[in-house]
Parts: C-alpha cells; sequence; structure tokens
C-alpha cells in the first residue's frame, strides 16, 4: 500500500487506498519509522494521486507528521490530489499549512 | 416524505466498517439522482460519524452501530446510531479542533458532517448512546 523514496532530504511517499480510521495507523508507523530512520529528511512529499478517499482521520495523521517535520524545518507537500480529495484537504484547511503541486518535479523545485 | 426504499445495517464497532459503511451507503445513495460529488460527500460524512462511533462512542469497549437510511424523490436521510457513551455537550463537540483525544485528531468530524450535509441532528444521552441523523437534499430539477 505505501512506498517512500529519498531524494535530495525529501521523503517521498506513494499512497493507495483509503486513509481512514482503519488505514492511518499503518501509515503512521511507516512514516514515523522512515523519519526516525533519516535525521536528514525535511520535506515531507505526498503523492495522491492514488488516493480514493480521505477524511478526517486519515487527515490528522498527516497533521501528525507535518508537525514532526516542522520541527525539523521541513515542509508538507501534497502532489496530484483528485478534486475530492482536494476539497476534503481544503475544508479541514490543509492549504494553510501545506503545498501543493501537480508532480513531484515540481515539489523538488519548490 | 414517501420512502420508497431503505436499508438497515448493523455492525460491530471495529474500525474496519467504517469503509463497509460508506460503502454501503454509497451504492445505496446511487439509486438516486445524485452527482458523484454529492455521493462522495455523503461517504466522508457517514465515515466521520462511524469513526465517531468507534473512537468515542465505544472509547474503551466494543458495541453495536446502526446504519439506516431511506429516501424519497426529494431526499436521501442517514442515520448512524450507537448505544455508547454519549456527548455530555453536543455544541461543544461540534466546534472545529474540539477533541477528546487529541493526539493525530483534528477534531473535524462533526464540523464535516455539518459542512457536507444539508441538515443534520445529534441527539445524544450520556451511558446511553448517539444519533446522528443527517439528510442530504436531491435538487427538484433531477429525476
Amino acid at each position: 500500500m505505501l512506498s517512500s523514496e529519498t531524494v535530495n532530504g525529501a521523503l517521498i511517499i506513494t499512497l493507495e487506498g483509503e486513509l481512514d480510521l482503519h488505514t492511518a495507523p499503518p501509515f503512521k508507523q511507516y512514516v514515523d519509522e522512515q523519519l526516525a530512520g533519516n535525521d536528514l529528511i525535511k520535506d515531507l512529499i505526498l503523492r495522491m494521486d492514488k488516493i480514493k478517499f480521505i477524511d478526517s482521520s486519515g487527515l490528522g495523521v498527516i497533521l501528525g507528521r507535518y508537525k514532526q517535520i516542522q520541527k525539523r524545518g521541513g515542509r508538507l507537500i501534497f502532489v496530484a490530489c483528485s478534486p475530492q480529495v482536494y476539497r476534503i484537504l481544503k475544508l479541514s484547511g490543509m492549504q494553510k499549512i501545506a503545498y501543493f503541486t501537480d508532480s513531484v518535479k515540481e515539489a523538488l523545485s519548490l | 416524505m414517501e420512502v420508497k426504499n431503505w436499508i438497515k445495517i448493523e455492525f460491530p464497532s471495529e474500525s474496519v466498517n467504517v469503509m463497509f459503511a460508506r460503502t454501503a451507503i454509497a451504492l445505496f445513495a446511487s439509486q438516486l439522482e445524485l452527482t458523484l460529488e454529492e455521493i462522495e460527500e455523503i461517504k466522508v460524512a457517514v465515515s466521520e460519524a462511524v469513526s465517531n462511533c468507534v473512537i468515542h462512542a465505544y472509547r474503551n469497549s466494543y458495541g453495536n452501530i446502526v446504519l439506516t437510511a431511506q429516501y424519497s424523490d426529494a431526499e436521501l436521510e442517514v442515520t448512524v446510531e450507537d448505544f455508547g457513551c454519549g456527548i455530555p455537550d453536543i455544541e461543544q463537540a461540534s466546534e472545529a479542533s474540539f477533541t477528546t483525544i487529541p493526539e493525530e485528531r483534528m477534531g473535524l468530524g462533526l464540523v464535516f458532517i455539518h459542512e457536507l450535509m444539508d441538515h443534520v441532528t445529534i441527539t445524544s444521552a450520556v451511558g446511553k448512546g448517539t444519533k446522528v441523523v443527517m439528510t442530504k437534499t436531491v435538487p427538484e430539477n433531477r429525476g
């Protein structure tokens, strides 16, 4: 369900499926392990094109990870959100703290 | 409201059933003349309501959740009911960022429900349970 790579101090995570109360804990654990294993990671880039659904439980764990990278001086960047997912992110106020791009390339050049 | 069809599903408060509940409602709602965006809104609202049962109503326990839905030509009404701890202050619980579990929670569940559905009624009794009734209006020019 999850895969990742690190490029120039940015952790790029590809999410798939639906992020809710049931799937949020494994996502949280996965990202936390990646962050704990590499102090050089600053930015968190989330590829959202394969995410079909998100609710406030999903947003909650993303916000929790944002707080961690914020302490490192990093940024949270969402890549390729569907209109439905973007709407929910916007409704939560996520656009006030995070960046949104169409591609990973664009995210890495911010 | 002249009820044209209805469903009633009861299931235990397992987190895996949150997805089941919203998927079931999406399928039921697809019988109406609703847009994909409107069905998505209903899915998120149901996901929030059922998640609240799992996280809050049955916080340190397990219990049953009853999901009922019915529709007329004019609207879809969805009810999510639990028999858990209840909400002492519904007004306070509906405020943005209010949560009894600050770790990893945004406190947006009820905010989303109010935002995404056309009419919402919450009734709750401490120690007895909570009932969330949400309606989505079907625009008149459809169907």
